[in-house]
């Protein structure tokens, strides 16, 4: 299930919840921050540029720089700003690049 | 709608000590902010914080904590997990919460909405891994999570600060790729008096060097030619130190050369900005007390000018006194009263700045990158495209719209803006101030079609702010 992450989590004794990412189940800490959250679980890149499909992911964790775009139960997002909750159904955002259109 | 004597936008420090200062004069308070708990990205979350991390993060940060309590006041409303996508005159603005729309507005308006990392393109920076290192901080405060196999590239007393804290935490990072040169620090020393005065400022970053060292952890300083590489997400960074060519395999990196104001907000109603040369970077114009040429608008903390947590503090209380002051709260004499201590600190506070602005320079190669490094990392237009504009007769951020789209993205310009400025300022030999910036207009950040039909008035069901 826990991919090998480059993130390290100080506290792992918490409560989770079943989220889907991409179609893959994930157990993410309850009411985190989705953004690390999802980082922890080992997935690095959230999306895929409409431009070049290079892939992005988290880069400033403030709601600023808009490369952690998900897509929450059809709704484009910024995961950083985003909090777990449980049955969550997350996606890459639509191809288009509109932002909640 | 909702009503305030004060609407306060940002509950970092500035923000935070601002909405006390001007509560206890006996204004009303309405303070919004994006994160659902007060702090700002300085202070983010520090008042739900478990001891392991406040112990790994310093009493820098837990010290927050005091202007996160005084919030609790009967004139402070503090509307959290606040998306603010419009500011008009009035002052008025218009924002989303729980998926609604809604306004407020006051009498007198404070911006406090602090800073952004300095953007730092360099190849390869868009890949998945490489984040900014106030980012590396927010995962760490927010979420108690370490990054592993890091390397911090770039300059400033922030990356000492991170680097100490991933030791302190057992997860030291492989690396500091520095990139001030000796001849930064020669330049520093004539502004040692000065930072003698702010010695704690100095002595707190040779603190951290000292537990750098000790856990090993090596430095490369004068490093240029940064390259971050790796198929789809970062597994090298590579960099010229010491003449020669270096390769180090990581996981993630994480790069800072310091920060900038955030002037979304002040830009998007007009608020003139000017190029400050030492901080590379616009600041709003304003006066002592935090006054923008708007009369009702005032601006404070980094936001309006890069000074520290402590010193954006200062600021927002001098802002407050003088909005007090205003709006017949208190005399003229009791303000300066008040404030007369808090610019004697200031003074202290900003002494060693100049010294630490030299020390650690912005990174030149990322002020103007190479032509085939993304700059707009949304549209993904490169610097080389901006130059070529600028060859086909560009002159400043906005007209770029008509040969491609930088700054057009879902950012709006927030990690291009500055180097889009630099480079056509650079290929057209303008200055800054005269090249300009990309004209910000609402909506500030995407609003839904959704959001807008929940359009709701606060007021009617929740509880009325104070007045
Ligand atoms: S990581 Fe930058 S907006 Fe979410």
């Amino acid at each position: 299930m826990k991919t090998a992450s480059p993130f390290r989590e100080l506290e792992t004794d918490v409560p989770r919840v079943r989220v889907r990412f991409a179609g893959k189940d994930l157990m993410l800490r309850d009411g985190g921050n989705l953004a690390a959250e999802l980082l922890a679980a080992g997935v690095l890149s959230f999306r895929q540029t409409p431009v070049s499909g290079a892939e992005r992911g988290p880069f400033c964790m403030m709601g600023a720089c808009f490369d952690c775009l998900v897509e929450i139960d059809g709704v484009t997002r910024q995961a950083c700003m985003s909090e777990v909750t449980a049955g969550m159904d997350i996606g890459m955002p639509g191809t288009e690049g509109d932002v909640d259109a | 709608m909702l009503e305030a004597d004060l609407l306060v936008l940002g509950a970092g420090p500035a923000g935070m000590a601002a909405a006390r200062t001007a509560a206890d004069a006996g204004l009303s308070v309405l303070l919004l902010d994006e994160q659902a708990r007060p702090g700002g990205q300085i202070y983010r979350d520090v008042g739900n914080v478990p001891e392991d991390r406040a112990q790994i993060l310093g009493s820098d940060y837990t010290k927050g904590r005091v202007l996160a309590e005084a919030l609790d006041h009967p004139m402070i409303r503090h509307l959290t997990g606040t998306t603010i996508w419009q500011i008009e005159a009035g002052p008025r603005v218009s924002f989303t919460r729980d998926g609604a729309a809604s306004s407020a507005k006051a009498k007198r308006l404070l911006i406090a909405t602090g800073a952004l990392e300095r953007p730092m393109p360099v190849p390869g920076w868009t890949l998945p891994g490489v984040m900014t290192a106030g980012a590396a901080q927010i995962l760490l405060k927010q979420s108690g999570l370490m990054c592993e196999r890091a390397v911090l590239a770039g300059s400033g007393p922030l990356l000492y600060l991170i680097a100490a804290q991933m030791c302190r935490a057992g997860t030291p990072p492989l690396a500091l790729v520095e990139t001030q040169t000796f001849a930064d620090r020669q330049a520093a020393l004539r502004h040692l008096t000065g930072a003698l005065r702010g010695w704690r400022l100095v002595a707190k970053g040779l603190g951290l060097l000292a537990e750098i060292r000790k856990a090993g952890v090596p430095r490369y300083t004068g490093a240029s030619a940064i390259a971050i590489e790796g198929k789809v997400q970062a597994e090298t960074i590579s960099f010229t130190s010491g003449g020669k060519r270096h390769n180090l395999e990581c996981a993630t990196v994480l790069l800072h050369h310091g920060v900038v104001p955030n002037t979304q907000a002040a830009r998007s109603i007009d608020v003139p900005h000017h190029w400050n040369e030492v901080q590379q970077c616009f600041v709003p114009e304003k006066d002592g007390w935090g006054r923008t040429q708007l009369p009702d608008v005032f601006i404070a903390g980094d936001g309006a000018g890069i000074g520290g947590a402590t010193a954006a503090q200062l600021q927002g209380r001098l802002a407050a006194l003088e909005i007090a002051c205003d709006l017949g709260k208190t005399t003229p004499a009791d303000r300066d009263r008040n404030a007369a201590p808090l610019k004697r600190q200031m003074e202290t506070e900003l002494a060693a700045r100049p010294f630490i602005d030299k020390a650690y320079p912005a990174f030149r190669e990322a002020l103007l990158p190479a032509d085939d490094t993304i700059v707009c990392r949304c549209e993904e237009v490169t610097a080389g495209d901006i130059r070529r504009y600028a060859g086909l007769g560009c002159l400043g951020p906005n007209q770029t719209k008509a040969f491609g789209r930088p700054g057009m993205g879902p950012c709006q310009g927030r990690y291009c803006g500055l180097t889009v400025t630099n480079l056509l300022a650079d290929e057209s030999r303008r200055s800054q101030d005269d090249t300009g910036y990309y004209r910000i207009r609402p909506p500030l950040k995407p609003v839904t079609l959704g959001e807008l039909a929940a359009m709701t008035d606060l007021e009617t069901d929740e509880q009325e702010p104070v007045t």
